[in-house]
């Protein structure tokens, strides 16, 4: 407990502050600047296509943002596609984490096959998706559906939202079985070799031992993601454009939209500020349920 | 040692001379779309460079979309990126009348202007002035398939109607594997299924404004244009009809999988080459199809290259964008990559040149489309507005692509075609109320 103390006094005062400032100084303009710009820029009447309208407009931006159904409908399908891709990213990679724990043959070139979508590009992911995946003439889904009878399934118009996510998923699964499988590496033999004495099955082992010892992995891999999936954008651009009507736009999107189809600079960054709000609403709640795991 | 001690005096030489040679050449960039002509237009880079010795071409070649993103931000920001645009009919009278684009009134004899379609010219001036010049240019019209139409003794009508399209459209349906009854665009942007719809509206008596600017999104012309536009595509039309815009129709007809399709002039050229289709032997040809009034029924489009106001590099930019749409550049074309690759709808000296007429039977049909279509008057009543399948305000983009969103939306089937036009409706009331047409 002392340690940390002494350390402390050695380089605090004006020489400590003055060797953290360059990096200090640098990371807050690195984050004012644009936050600053956003801001002012969220206040004025600000359209590229309309020069000699500028000017200081109160909170018009806000009113006309928050008045547009567009927002709500886009701030729904950003937790539903944050809701759902976590849910199946954090599930499904500790189910596949303790998987490939297991000793099996092959089991080094399986571990690189299944992590190898998270260094695919999302645009090219997407892509892949869209032409030989989900569509509905040439797709694998659409042969496969046809092959055991059922007809093929549109996928980006009739179900659009689930597509996306499933096109997501498939990108982050990996990154959270990365993250718990190397937790699981960490994971105490002797102690699940004594639960096994003690004549526990598999199922418990799982949820009494496994589970628990995650946790702090799982708490990690939630907020990464978090920060990651409340701005999807590539994924939407390239299969459904946010369409169709707004079944896919995100926050992210609709900003996209105004900011460069309407070029509406105002809007769009009232749109920016009110997304760093939802995001720091989402990130204090997320931190402090990490924090509290990390203490435990 | 005497190597070494020269050393700096060549480099220094060496230097002068390339700062020199920099000086001599002017390079100019030039934004373009990745469409096929210019493409074409690109690959000429070569003839051009050999011609001009002090110009060398920097090529930005992007998709519309992202394109038109690059440029609007650019000129509205007067950053002076490009020197050389390609824009449409849309933008040239609103960017001309914020002065971001420098009035073409000087142009060399040789350049022979009265030679330009009219309606193309008129499409391209603000103030009787040119501000750019025109690349190509396209109307729309039908393709169809004349071996299936044979098969089932149909005849095409000198003028066909929409209505007559939808019979026909549900009498080939399905009579081959994977043939569709007609293909339309479905993607939704103001330059796809927009495009189609208000080109259908228009003929069905509707408009987007009244004389005041305000929206008629929901009337009853509109209502029973999107209805059948809906019930068509999903009766007959392609699967998955909601993502297929004007590239993925040319593909699907040109592998025979539509026996109708009612699109851009600009694609007669490639379903004609026997090379890129395979319904070449079987195309046929139609004027747009009509409903209530033939007024509007089908559009005018151009692709031109301007001069932003911005460039520093007029001069070279003006030499780059009078061959680029001269009568020398479509000959140039036409014996490099074959007559039917000809930039079309610009010239009346390339209607009048027999290699062309011989190698694109359809040349008489485009002319005719584009000389009659009318962007000042497309709308049975009348509209304060001038465009045919667009309107020329500047927040028209953002209006078409959200209106554009909502038909999707009901073509798909999640929403009906009332919910969706209300919809549309109201976002455009609001965009206008902003904009301070409407109170």
């Amino acid at each position: 407990m002392n340690r940390p103390l002494a350390s402390g006094r050695t380089v605090g005062g004006l020489r400590g502050l003055s060797l953290q400032a360059p990096a200090v100084t640098l990371l807050l303009l690195w984050m004012i600047v644009p936050l600053g710009m956003t801001l002012w820029f969220s206040f004025q009447r600000y359209n590229l296509l309309m020069p000699g309208m500028d000017g200081f407009a109160g909170l018009e931006n806000y009113q006309y943002l928050v008045t547009d159904p567009a927002l709500w409908t886009a701030m729904g399908n950003t937790l539903l596609l944050v809701g759902w891709v976590l849910a199946i990213s954090v599930i499904g990679g500790t189910l596949l984490a303790v998987l490939f724990q297991q000793d099996f043959a092959g089991r080094g070139i399986a571990r690189v096959l299944v992590i190898s979508p998270f260094f695919v590009m999302p645009t090219v992911s997407a892509l892949v998706w869209k032409n030989m995946m989900m569509h509905p003439s040439n797709g694998v889904l659409a042969w496969l559906f046809e092959s055991v009878g059922l007809p093929a399934v549109d996928w980006f118009s009739s179900l659009p939202l689930t597509s996306i996510v499933i096109i997501v998923a498939w990108q982050w699964l990996p990154f959270a079985l990365l993250i718990l499988l190397t937790a699981m590496q960490s994971l105490d033999e002797d102690q699940v070799e004594a639960a096994r004495m003690d004549g526990a099955g598999p199922v418990a082992i799982f949820f009494f031992i496994t589970l628990p010892h995650l946790k702090r992995a799982i708490s990690v891999v939630v907020m990464i993601e978090m920060i990651f999936l409340l701005t999807i954008f590539a994924e939407i651009f390239v299969t459904t454009s946010g369409g169709p009507g707004l079944a896919t736009t995100n926050l992210a999107y609709l900003i996209y939209i105004r900011a460069l189809l309407d070029f509406d600079v105002g809007t769009a960054s009232a749109g920016g500020v009110i997304a760093i709000i939802l995001a720091n609403i989402v990130a204090i709640f997320l931190v402090r349920m990490v924090a509290k795991n990390l203490e435990d | 040692m005497r190597f070494v001690r020269h050393l700096p005096v060549t480099a220094l030489a060496a230097a002068i001379a390339i700062s020199g040679h920099a000086q001599a050449q002017t390079e100019i960039t030039v934004a373009t779309v990745n469409n096929n002509d210019m493409v074409i237009m690109q690959s000429l880079t070569e003839v051009f460079e050999k011609a001009h010795p002090n110009i060398t071409l920097d090529w930005v070649v992007l998709e519309e979309n992202v394109l038109r993103q690059r440029m609007t931000t650019d000129i509205a920001t007067g950053g002076g990126q490009f020197d050389v645009m390609t824009i449409g009919t849309y933008e040239v009278p609103i960017w001309a009348e914020r002065g971001w684009l420098t009035p073409l009134d000087e142009l060399p004899d040789d350049y022979n202007v009265d030679d330009l379609l009219a309606s193309v010219r008129d499409g391209l001036s603000y103030d009787e002035t040119l501000h750019a010049l025109p690349f190509y240019a396209e109307s729309s019209m039908m393709y169809y398939r004349k071996d299936l139409f044979e098969e089932a003794g149909i005849e095409m009508s000198e003028q066909p109607t929409w209505e007559e399209v939808r019979e026909w459209a549900s009498e080939l349906h399905g009579t081959q594997d994977g043939l569709a009854g007609i293909c339309l665009r479905g993607k939704p942007g103001w330059g796809e299924n927009i495009a189609v719809v208000s080109t259908l509206v228009n003929t069905y008596g509707g408009r987007w404004f009244d004389e005041e600017w305000n929206p008629e999104i929901n009337s009853e012309a509109w209502v029973n244009a999107v209805q059948f536009y809906v019930d068509l595509l999903n009766d007959y039309g392609p699967p998955g009809a909601s993502s297929n815009g004007f590239n993925e129709n040319l593909a699907l007809f040109s592998r025979g999988n539509c026996a109708m399709w009612v699109d851009a002039t600009s694609a007669a050229g490639k379903l004609y080459d026997g090379n890129e289709s395979s319904v070449s032997d079987s195309l046929g040809f139609a004027p747009a199809p009509v409903a209530k009034t033939p007024k509007g029924s089908h559009w005018l489009w151009s692709w031109a290259l301007a001069i932003p106001a911005s460039s520093e590099k007029q001069e070279a930019a003006l030499e780059f964008i009078t061959w680029a749409t001269s009568e020398e550049y479509v000959e140039l074309v036409g014996d490099t990559e074959g007559w039917t690759n000809v930039p079309p709808g610009t010239r009346e000296s390339t209607y009048a040149n027999k290699q062309y007429i011989e190698a694109a039977p359809f040349a008489g049909f485009v002319l005719e489309a584009i000389k009659n279509a009318d962007p000042t008057d497309s709308t049975l009543e009348p509209s304060p507005y001038t465009g045919v399948q667009f309107v020329g305000i500047p927040e028209f983009q953002s209006i078409g692509t959200r209106v554009g969103q909502t038909i999707a939306a009901a073509l798909t089937g999640d929403t009906t075609v009332e919910q969706a036009l209300d919809r549309a409706q109201r976002a455009t009331e609001r965009t206008m109320q902003r904009a301070g047409y409407t109170d």
